[in-house]
Order: C-alpha cells, then structure tokens, then sequence
C-alpha cells in the first residue's frame, strides 16, 4: 500500500507496508480457520456504536446520542518481511456488524469470499458488498470434510458471478492451501490494476 | 440484554479501569478524520510540551513507536478498545511525539513491484 508522506517527513525509520485483505463469507464458512491456518492470530477489542432509539424524536441537535459497546474481534498478520506485513480481517457475519464492513473494505487490496456449498447462498450478500465496491474479490470454495463437490463453474453459475472473478477450491484448514487463495487474490488484484492502468 | 454497566468483570473484561476513562470520555479525537486501521505510527522521540501531562498509556504507546507499528497492532498489544487507541495517537500527534503515516487510496498502480512481491513472499512461507 502506497503511503502518504508523514507530517514532518523525518523517515527516521521505514516505515512498513501493510496490505489488507478482507475474508468474507457466511456463517460457519471457515473464516477464522483460514485465518487461523495461514496467519498470527491477534486479538482486537473494537467498538459497536449502539444508536438510541430516541435520536429520532430528541429535539437536541447535535448532541451525541451515541452509546458504544466493546465488542472482540481477531485479525490476522502475516510477515512477509520486517516491512512487508498482510493482515488479514474477517467481515464479521451478523447483520448488525455490517457498518464495520466500510471501514474493513477502505483501502483494502482485495476480498476472499469464503462459500460453503450446503448454505451457498450465505455468499450472496458478500458477493453483492464487493461487486458494488468495485473491491476485487474471488470466490474460495471451502471443501472440507463431508462437504458437495461441485464443479466451479457451477459455483459460478449459482452466485452468478462475473466471468473475470476467479473461483478456487480450497481447505481453510490447511496452509498450503489458504496461502493458494490469498495468492490467487493477489494475482487476481493485479490484473485488475493491470487492466485499469 | 443487560446494560454494560451491570455485568461484573472478570479476568477477561481487561483492565479495571474501564477504557473511555483513560480517554476522559472522548470517543473522537478533536478534528482529525479517523485513523485508519493501517496507519503506521512511528515515536519522534521529542520531548512533550512541559504543559501536557501525559497518561501511562501514551508512555506504552511512545514505547511500542519506536518501531514503526500499525495501529491494528498497538490496539492489539495495549489491550485497548481500537477507538481509544485511536484517541491516544491522535493525542500524541497533536504534541509532536509521533508521525503517522496513512495510506493512501491509490488503487494500486504504483505498487505492482509490491504486490509481485507480496507473491513470492507468500509462496516462501
């Protein structure tokens, strides 16, 4: 990721690049095992703005009504070198975290959705996020244990997916296999800034 | 659902005391457009103003800066909610002690060397 100059421009030490890549996907899809298998896991507490219903009806304007609630979270981070770091962020699932997703998306160089065949339309509203975003994403099919085996073109068919958006299969639980997906986002992200440029 | 304030902490509701009290309650830091979650935070290692008292938790701060640290990581290490971290850096750029270096938005184009590297840095792992 590019950076903007800091203030003083002293550059006393490098600063790192840190890219971020999002990891989407349903309920139960394997985020945080592809997470978890690939990547440090490291603990975050963050905040959900809780809005009071009253905000609608108080007449005082411009008075924060706004409660906060911690709410944890994990991400994760993998050092490439000591000034080249990925982390990794799961969109959180639940509804009622969707105005997360805007801040998780800004800047971010790209999106695995994570499918699960038995609930694939779980996908639908990762998918529908990215492709409004203009966020570069692909489709990784988790095929662990018990799971259908499908062709990915039919994957593709199903979540309707555009023809440039890779579809891969994938077991979150090993690591050689989500370091495939993320290098396959990142390949993905290329020619799409190749294309653009 | 109960109200925060009803729940007895445990061991795992962190530190006793409770985060916005370190930040005095603020929950946005004056006039600054947030923090992203990838900034890099670097200590300038200038002395604060003899007028600003700093709080324990910008000393940890200060400390963790001294190698350039994203503001994910501070969050993680100090074991803070990211918005009150988010207030503690914004407070020790306003003094001078750190530089903060946000990314940009540009999509990318520069950083095609980058990303190649990024590659071969996941194929080595």
């Amino acid at each position: 990721m590019v950076y903007a100059s800091s203030e003083d421009g002293a550059g006393r030490a490098r600063s790192p690049v840190a890219i971020k890549i999002l990891i989407a996907g349903g309920f139960g899809a394997g985020k945080t095992t592809l997470v978890g298998s690939v990547s440090e896991i490291r603990p975050l507490r963050t905040e959900e703005q809780l809005t009071a219903p009253s905000v609608l009806v108080d007449p005082l304007e411009g008075v924060e009504r706004k409660t906060t609630t911690t709410v944890a979270m994990d991400f994760g981070r993998i050092t490439l070198r000591e000034d080249l770091l990925i982390y990794l962020f799961g969109t959180p699932g639940q509804e009622r975290f969707w105005f997360m997703w805007d801040e998780l998306a800004h800047g971010a160089l790209g999106a695995v959705v994570l499918a699960d065949t038995r609930r694939l339309t779980d996908s639908f509203p990762a998918v529908d996020y990215f492709e409004q975003r203009g966020v570069p994403f692909i489709v990784a099919v988790n095929c662990f244990d018990g799971a259908h085996r499908f062709a990915t073109d039919d994957i593709r068919t199903a979540l309707d997916l555009d023809d440039h958006v890779p579809v891969v299969l994938c077991d979150a639980r090993n690591r050689s296999s989500s370091k495939e997906v993320l290098i396959a986002l990142v390949e993905h992200a290329i020619q799409r800034v190749s294309a653009v440029a | 659902m109960p109200a925060p304030e009803d729940s007895w902490p445990d061991e795992a509701a962190g530190p006793v005391v409770r985060p916005y009290a370190v930040i005095r309650g603020r929950t946005r830091p004056r006039g600054e457009p947030n923090l992203d979650l990838l900034a890099i935070i670097t200590t300038t290692w200038r002395a604060p103003s003899e007028l600003w008292t700093l709080d324990p938790e910008h000393f940890s701060l200060l400390r963790m800066c001294v190698k350039p640290t994203s503001l994910v990581d501070l969050a993680s290490d100090i074991d803070l909610p990211l918005g009150v971290v988010r207030i503690l850096v914004a407070d020790l750029r306003e003094h001078g002690l750190v530089t903060v270096n946000q990314p940009t938005m540009s999509p990318w184009q520069d950083d095609l060397p980058i990303l190649r590297e990024v590659i071969n840095g996941l194929r080595q792992l």
